[in-house]
């Protein structure tokens, strides 16, 4: 590949719009325009200089910006089709999602889909787009920062007069007190904290010159966010799981690969009470009604000291009240108080009377979740449960009893009594509000007495050791976005070029700022204030 | 001439990275979500689960006998059809090297007795009481089957979930002797 030599000596990459030294134009189009495409200094992209072998065609093709662009737009588009249909977290988990679709929304269910979109964020094609978007960046990038950098390197303080004039800030003079001038304008230049370079008394001064790594720098923490983003698929690295779990109950925690237990001993909502000594908030009260003060779980941590077997053998940890935003922290592992279920059914209480007497016998408490076969009630009296039907939903045709779910929606019993006088028991169907006798009239029934109920929460576990990456990504994409929104980077040229005085300025951004900072910095000379020829 | 060879290395290796980290995160994000689903030819999650008399029962210990897995609930209508079918084949198979083995999806004890005095099971009939197994073969509706060889990998494609009929159930059956 041909290097291309300016005439000033300076060697170029091939592929330069305007030499890295002077910033004579190097191509014909160049030369031809009125004011110069100063983007990237007219340096050359590595992508233009290459198309030979396979990686410089995939180089070549990442490093355009248009590719970048449309990444970008797909994604989007993607993004938003995927928020026409619920996402398949939020659907009824009762039955598989495929069906689901097809039945809900038809044919169009279907595609949705089968193309992934009903789980868009973990569909293999939406995350290949992603880690385009990122290919993308990092080429493009690297492929503008390099020359970018070289350009800026090389940059020589005396200008070719054609570069000069091609900036958008210019003028030119005959001028007969240059060298004062000139002086006069380097002191007010200094106190606006500009680098001066000087050659033959010709000046370049040049401020900000940081200001145009920003975007880089931005993309370097994209570039982290991504990697964080990526290493969450890593095993281990990220945990987000939800535990409903009863009152009593002891689980496995989700996630810890049976490691951790967890009994829930009590869950609680409290109420501000209006009564409370606290009268101010009285009528606020009033107005709002019931305000939750407190939800909490209070839970008993425990490790298992028996992971490969098969029984686990729990020892307690710790125990904690789990409030919102207080959650119980153990390893790398938070458990949040997320949700819960207020008096779900737990045992019911019966007692056994003598119908014409009224004569009350005993009490007999049945779990809804793990019953017994007998219960004793006093001498000669227990009571035989034969039949539990937890969601009662009326009768076979065979006469049975059924039950539509394993939930204790609707507990219905079928009992023995049994009794001195009745030895061999009495049979009853017992259901909320209804009592059947199908084997004839019994001397004995079940009186419903209580209704025993407990609180059900949901937890959160969650585990994220990326999140630390995350915050360095977003930190440095930070620093970027501030680098390249506050600073810009100024330049001045001020030449003598025959009996003339050329002074030419740019800016990448905030033109009206250098045009302020060069009239007062030319107050007090004769050196004219340059014309902007964009307006 | 060098540095041209050097840029092309430069590139070469930039690129292999990327292409290492896209690949990575893809493979892991489709290993993923295969996980939790039972795949064909994998090897079937081991469990312990007791049955009534308190008898422990491993999925090991069926090792060299090909296992009919079936998940089911008392009030399930589409189970109580298939199961005098399953105890009908029972003592047929049993001879030949298969077990069949039924997991009540989490009832409690009174529950599962009643059904199998109801419906006089003779095969091995066990609780997931907390619902871990369940979550390990990723079982929403019941009844769901499931076919292990002898060498203890999954057999069938996908879960079979409806109710079988008993020829159904036989050809199953077939599938799995040892």
């Amino acid at each position: 590949m041909e290097k291309v030599k300016c005439e000033c000596g300076h060697v170029n990459p091939h592929g330069t719009i305007l030499c890295e030294s002077c910033g004579r134009a190097l191509t014909v189009e160049a030369q031809k325009e009125k004011l110069h495409d100063m983007r990237y200094e007219g340096s050359a992209r590595r992508s233009q200089t290459y198309n030979k072998s396979i990686v410089d065609k995939v180089w070549n093709f990442f490093s355009s910006v248009k590719v970048g662009v449309w990444l970008i737009i797909i994604t989007l588009i993607a993004s938003s089709i995927g928020t026409i249909l619920p996402q398949e977290m939020y659907i009824p988990q009762n039955r598989p999602a495929k069906d689901y679709y097809a039945d809900v929304y038809g044919v169009w269910g279907e595609i949705y889909y089968s193309l992934g979109f009903h789980d868009l964020y973990d569909s293999v094609w939406y995350v290949a787009l992603i880690a385009l978007i990122g290919v993308s960046l990092v080429i493009c990038s690297i492929d503008r920062v390099v020359p970018l950098h070289r350009a800026l390197k090389n940059q020589r303080i005396v200008r070719h007069p054609t570069f000069m004039e091609k900036q958008r800030l210019f003028s030119r003079q005959e001028i007969q007190t240059y060298d004062q001038d000139v002086e006069k304008v380097k002191e007010q230049l200094e106190k606006k904290h500009y680098k001066i370079r000087e050659e033959n008394g010709n000046i370049l001064a040049e401020k900000g010159r940081f200001s145009r790594w920003g975007p880089y720098v931005n993309h370097i923490g994209l570039i982290i966010v991504l990697i964080a983003a990526m290493l969450r698929s890593v095993d281990g690295m990220y945990i987000d799981e939800m535990l409903w779990i009863r009152e009593g109950e002891t689980l496995e925690i989700p996630g810890t690969n049976g490691e951790y237990y967890l009994k829930n001993n009590k869950f609680t909502v409290d109420q501000y009470d209006k009564n409370d000594n606290s009268a101010v908030f009285k009528d606020a009260l009033d107005k709002a009604g019931a305000v939750v003060k407190n939800y909490q779980s209070d839970v008993v941590l425990y490790k298992n000291e028996n992971t490969e077997g098969a029984k686990p053998n729990l020892k307690e940890v710790t125990d904690k009240s789990i409030r919102v935003n207080e959650p119980l922290k153990f390893e790398n592992f938070a458990v949040y108080q997320n949700s819960f279920v207020q008096d779900e059914p737990k045992a019911m209480e019966f007692t056994l009377k003598n119908k014409k007497t009224n004569e009350e016998i005993g009490d007999v408490k049945i779990d809804l979740w793990e019953q017994q076969e007998v219960y004793d009630i006093a001498d000669g009296y227990k009571i035989e449960l034969l039949g539990y039907y937890p969601d009662f939903d009326g009768f076979a045709e065979n006469g049975e009893p059924k039950s539509k779910s394993p939930v204790p929606n609707n507990p219905a019993f079928l009992f023995k009594m049994i009794s001195p006088e009745h030895k061999d028991g009495e049979v009853s169907f017992v259901a909320i509000r209804q009592t059947i006798e199908p084997l004839g009239d019994t001397e004995y029934k079940m009186a419903f007495k209580n209704f025993e109920t407990l609180n059900k929460s949901a937890l959160t576990i969650r585990k994220d050791l990326t999140l630390w990456i995350f915050g360095i990504g977003g930190l440095i994409f930070m620093i970027g976005v501030i680098q390249g929104a506050y600073w810009n980077h100024r330049r001045i040229w001020i030449q003598k070029v025959g009996d003339e005085v050329y002074l030419a300025g740019h800016t990448n951004k905030n033109w009206h700022g250098l045009k302020r900072e060069i009239s007062s910095a030319l107050e007090g000379t004769s050196i004219p204030e340059p014309l902007d020829r964009k307006k | 001439m060098e540095k041209k060879k050097k840029r092309l290395m430069i590139r070469t290796i930039i690129l292999a990275i990327l292409v290492l980290a896209v690949g990575y995160t893809l493979y892991s994000n489709l290993t993923q979500q295969s996980k939790g689903k039972i795949t064909e030819g994998e090897k079937a999650p081991d469990f312990v689960l007791t049955d009534l008399d308190g008898k422990e029962h491993h999925l090991s210990d069926y090792k060299g006998k090909g296992v009919f897995l079936n998940f089911w609930g008392t009030w399930c209508e589409p189970c109580k059809a298939e199961m005098p079918y399953m105890e009908k084949l029972y003592p047929e198979y049993k001879k030949q090297g298969v077990e069949i083995l039924a997991v009540n999806v989490g009832e409690s004890n009174f529950q599962v007795k009643k059904f199998v005095e109801q419906f006089e099971l003779t095969f091995p009939v066990v609780i997931d009481e907390k619902k871990e197994v369940q979550k390990d073969y990723n079982i929403v509706p019941i009844p769901t089957t499931f076919l292990i060889n002898s060498e203890g990998e999954i057999v069938n494609a996908k879960p079979i979930s409806k109710s079988l009929t008993e020829e159904e159930i036989r050809g199953l059956l077939d599938q799995i002797k040892p």
